[in-house]
């Protein structure tokens, strides 16, 4: 896999592979990074942010919990797309729990 | 529907017209095929009136330029237009002095009073004028106006005064039968005494949907720069560089709205619907703008558009036509139109009045009611505003300082502004320097208030909606 | 007229604004907040994405989560603020004229003004795009403002002119509510951004970005049907022959941020041509006396918790000022920045004891370099880098009492 290190400015460009069962990361210059191509190879999670609907019509923002895998980013964004959260709901609200089992909480962040 | 007049197409020349009929006892009716008047050549031309003295002796385009130039300002002022008699001036290098002369004779024959200046004369009146620049022909008599605005209030007036506006209706087929014609739009069809045919850049369309004389049309396109109004202060007069076969030539002058543009250049095209504007055209207003003025700022720029030039042979065709009795045209019209359309109403109002021995309506409104604008408002004025309506305290637009009142009222005006353009042409909403980054969406919400539509039937202009998908509802 | 008297009067509810409201309180101000908008936040309010409050409050949050928290804070102090209130002018006398639903044409008088009224972005006509002028263009905030907080999409095929954070930030947003990001196209050889966002808003998702690259036209009307696109050359001009065409109906720009300072125009301020901000010693006071300036609308930030923390030296020192315990007949060293640091902030310090903060960004990428700032030829801090970007702010600390001269801030390479 190649990526780019994100740890700081300098941006190095990462190879990480799998050698015998083992995880090697090169092109990076620091220690920081091999640990962060070893976390992109392996489990890549991100924090997902959306709107949701409310019953009202409008929008409200909302982010998960937690981070999820990488590879669950659109089924996880999918399922908010399916909320419909209460006309009153305020910042820091949760609309819906534990999605998909991932132990992510949808939690609203703001609303007009 | 039945009418005695249907004017074809709402630029200046069609909405001026259509004015000037509403003041006498006809049933009139205006046909434009966009969502609003001024959506084409009136709403990106250079705003100048024209004093008159460059136009070929005895042409139309002279005797309409003199005469509109006398009309433009006192109907301006009835209508509450921004305009500005700030004079002109052709710049000169000390080679060119004889060019000036043979423009002051032109000038002469057509009665357009004009001065060469010298250097330091010049200097008094447009103190930033190129270093080059030793000799000028100052016109007293020109100046500056909203042309989008002017359209817009003569369209306006000719409402309050019962003229009808049909917009949205490209006409589809003219007939003529038993002395009436009938006009087709995709929506409806009208019939009427008399058709004039004031369609700008489809003008020799119409004359072909009617049946009338066929020409053949070109087209020159012209772009521009608008310039922040910090620049404002920089520019007094509209400087203009010497004539060529091409046109006037690229100026720089003051806008109504308080911008300052530089342009137009001149582009040969034969698409009627070419406005694009590009970048070698664009590069070659920044390379002529300093040879007159020499404080170019194109690091202001907040804006490049493109308008086109409609050309018909060498002069604007007005007249009745010769095979189609009762269909008059006032097409082919390029520079001067705007300076011209007053007169060019004038004309044909007294054509159309004699054909049908209209007399003038009793009561006609002529001086419009001001258009109250936050910064022309004094303290007292504005508070006892606000106690009675809010909204008057309420900024939309930053940059030009436009409330949620002149908005709303924009949208309620007697030929309603439906779409964000129209109503950034009425209240200047969005067309300061942030271009409606942060008013926009503002703009926006409260048309979608005011009109009773969802958010994603708001139209910028042209028809094509800004949000245009729901979250969540995306395909 | 309706007139109030304030301590300090700040110009701006957005995060600069409200940290400035409350570390001015917290110095003994009677403060008021102007906001023009119906709720404090500013532009927090619509960046609904994570990257905030790591530095300032030690947690991941959003914009409008760390907009939440300040105005919490705000409204639990004594702090007076105006809402959907616009300012239309300052006087030289600290008095400022505001327009308001509420109570009309007012006068604030103030001892001390701080400027917090954050940027604006470049638009298509700033940059004067070629072309038509279609619905379709639009500012990647004004993008962002239409979808995050109203709920609409303005496009589903998108192309994307510049990669500052705005833009690639409205990359991940179009594509998560189902538009095609087609393309991401920057001017420069390197993107203003920060690596975080090109990484997780466009690599994520498979976007391209395509640097040294710009829109040469736009097409359609009424709506974009499309655009061309062509590298540049080493004078950024378009190589036109290598033009190509996207179909798209949507073109988001990303091409700049402006302090939005033009209410200083009937001062006599001293304004730095590159940032674009007025000039300010190390309290963020302008050269008018009392005038202070923080946030965006004295220079571009990469982090909001960098906005905070600068708005709070303003809003301390404001106060300080209204209460007449600033010390007066300061000297003053001057602070410049050359050799590759585009510009460092403050641009003039006052000699005394103490630290002091600079802020630097410099004008390209530079890879192992080493930053030295200067004082009469006298070395006072140097540091090297591996690496220092445009897009990323950087500072370091100096000792005041090591400043015996004009300082000067470059780069060895």
């Amino acid at each position: 896999m190649n990526t780019i290190c994100i740890m700081c400015p300098m941006g190095c460009p990462l190879t990480v592979e799998e050698v015998g069962g083992e995880i090697k990361v090169s092109g990076n210059t620091c220690k920081r990074g091999e640990t962060y191509g070893r976390d992109e190879f392996s489990h890549p999670k991100r924090a997902i942010t959306t709107l949701v609907k409310l019953s009202g019509g409008g929008v409200a923002s909302v982010k998960t919990s937690g981070s999820v895998p990488k590879e669950k980013i659109f089924d996880v964004i999918h399922f908010i797309g399916t909320i419909v959260a209460p006309d009153d709901v305020k910042i820091g609200d949760t609309v819906s729990q534990n999605v998909f089992g991932l132990g992510v909480d949808v939690v609203i962040t703001g609303r007009k | 529907m039945n009418y005695d007049c249907i004017v074809i197409g709402g630029g200046v020349i069609g909405t001026a017209v259509l004015d000037r009929l509403a003041a006498y006892e006809l049933n009139v009716l205006l046909l434009e095929k966009e969502d609003d008047v001024a959506s084409f050549t009136t709403r990106a031309n250079s705003g100048i009136v024209h004093a008159g003295y460059d136009c070929d002796p005895d042409t139309a385009k002279a005797r309409f330029n003199v005469r509109g130039n006398e009309l433009l300002w006192q109907d301006a002022g009835e209508l509450d237009v921004p305009c500005l008699k700030c004079g002109s001036i052709v710049v000169a290098r000390a080679d060119q002095l004889d060019k000036l002369k043979e423009l002051q004779a032109k000038g002469e024959r057509n009665g357009v009073e004009t001065r060469i200046l010298d250097r330091q004369q010049t200097l008094e009146i447009e103190p930033n004028v190129a270093d080059e620049i030793e000799y000028s022909l100052y016109a007293p008599s020109a100046g500056i106006v909203s042309p989008y605005q002017l359209a817009i209030a003569y369209a306006d007036r000719a409402v309050l005064n019962g003229a009808k506006i049909e917009l949205c209706s490209p006409v589809t087929a003219i007939n003529r039968s038993g002395g009436l014609y009938s006009v087709r739009t995709d929506k409806a069809e009208y019939t009427a005494k008399i058709v004039i045919n004031c369609a700008g850049a489809n003008g020799a369309q119409v004359n072909d949907l009617a049946g009338a004389e066929h020409f053949e049309t070109t087209y020159r396109r012209g772009d521009y720069f608008v310039i922040d109004n910090t620049e404002r202060k920089n520019v007094s007069t509209v400087i203009f560089p010497l004539p060529t076969a091409a046109g006037k030539g690229i100026l720089v002058a003051p806008t109504a709205d308080g911008n300052v543009i530089y342009g137009p250049t001149a582009v040969d095209t034969t698409d009627s619907n070419d406005t694009a504007t590009s970048l070698d055209s664009l590069d070659s207003v920044r390379k002529n703008v300093p040879l007159s003025y020499k404080k170019a700022a194109f690091n202001k720029c907040i804006r490049v558009y493109a308008g086109l030039r409609t050309l018909i042979g060498h002069d604007f065709v007005i007249k009745e036509s010769d095979v189609l009795h009762n269909f008059i045209m006032a097409i082919g019209i390029c520079s001067p139109g705007l300076s011209s359309a007053p007169a060019i109403a004038e004309y044909i109002q007294k054509i159309v009045v004699g054909k049908l021995s209209a007399v003038p309506k009793q009561k006609v409104k002529r001086v419009m009611t001001k258009h109250l604008r936050l910064m022309e408002i004094d303290e007292k004025c504005l508070n006892d505003l606000i106690e009675r309506d809010s909204a008057w305290g309420r900024i939309v637009c930053r940059c030009e300082k436009v409330t949620e009142a002149e908005i709303v009222e924009a949208i309620h005006s007697p030929l309603p502004a439906t779409t964000v353009d129209a109503v950034k042409r009425r209240t200047r909403a969005g067309m300061g320097r942030c271009q409606g980054g942060f008013c926009g969406p503002r703009v926006m919400e409260i048309i979608s208030r005011e009109l009773g539509i969802p958010l994603d039937e708001v139209k910028k202009g042209g028809g094509a909606s800004i949000a245009r998908y729901k979250v969540k509802e995306v395909e | 007229m309706r007139t109030m008297q304030f301590d300090v009067a700040i110009i701006g509810g957005g995060p600069a604004g409200m940290a400035a409201a409350l570390s001015a309180r917290k110095a003994g101000a009677s403060v008021v907040i102007l906001e023009r908008d119906v709720r404090l936040g500013g532009i927090l309010n619509q960046c609904i994405h994570q990257g905030f409050g790591l530095h300032y409050f030690g947690e991941e949050m959003t914009g409008p989560e760390y907009a939440d928290r300040f105005r919490k804070m705000v409204e639990a102090e004594d702090i007076t603020v105006l809402l959907e209130s616009m300012v239309l002018s300052l006087g030289k006398d600290k008095s400022v004229t505001v327009l308001s639903p509420t109570y009309g044409l007012c006068k604030i008088q103030a001892r001390a003004i701080v400027l917090a009224m954050g940027c604006r972005e470049r638009t298509a006509g700033a940059i004067a795009l070629a072309g038509s002028r279609p619905a379709g263009i639009y500012t990647a905030g004004m993008a962002q403002k239409i979808c995050n907080i109203d709920g609409y999409l303005v496009g589903k095929e998108v192309v994307i002119l510049g990669s500052g954070d705005i833009g690639l930030i409205m990359a991940r947003r179009m594509t998560t509510e189902g538009a095609k990001v087609k393309l991401v196209l920057e001017l420069m050889p390197y993107s203003s951004g920060l690596k975080r966002n090109i990484v997780q808003c466009l690599d994520d998702y498979g976007i391209p970005i395509k640097y040294s690259h710009t829109v040469t036209r736009v097409e359609g009307s009424p709506a974009l049907s499309g655009i061309y696109y062509a590298p540049v050359g080493a004078d950024r001009k378009p190589v036109l022959e290598k033009e190509e065409f996207v179909p798209c109906d949507t073109l988001l720009l990303s091409v700049g941020l402006i302090p939005e300072n033009d209410l200083l125009s009937g001062l006599d301020v001293e304004m730095s041509r590159i940032t674009q901000g007025a000039v300010v010693d190390e309290n963020r006071m302008t050269s008018i006396n009392g005038v202070f300036s923080c946030g965006n609308v004295l220079h571009v930030h990469d982090l909001v918790d960098n906005v905070s923390e600068e708005a709070e030296i303003a809003g301390k020192a404001a106060a300080e000022y209204a209460r007449n315990i600033t010390r007066t007949n300061v000297e003053y060293v001057s602070v410049s920045a050359t050799d590759g640091v585009r510009y460092a902030l403050p641009q003039r310090v006052s000699k005394g004891e103490g630290k002091v903060r600079v802020f630097f960004r410099v004008g390209d990428v530079y890879k192992n370099c080493k930053l030295v700032a200067e004082c009469g030829g006298k070395q006072v801090f140097s540091k090297k880098f591996m690496v220092l970007a445009p897009g990323e702010m950087g500072s370091f600390e100096i000792d005041r009492s090591a400043l015996d001269g004009d300082m000067v801030v470059r780069l060895e390479r």
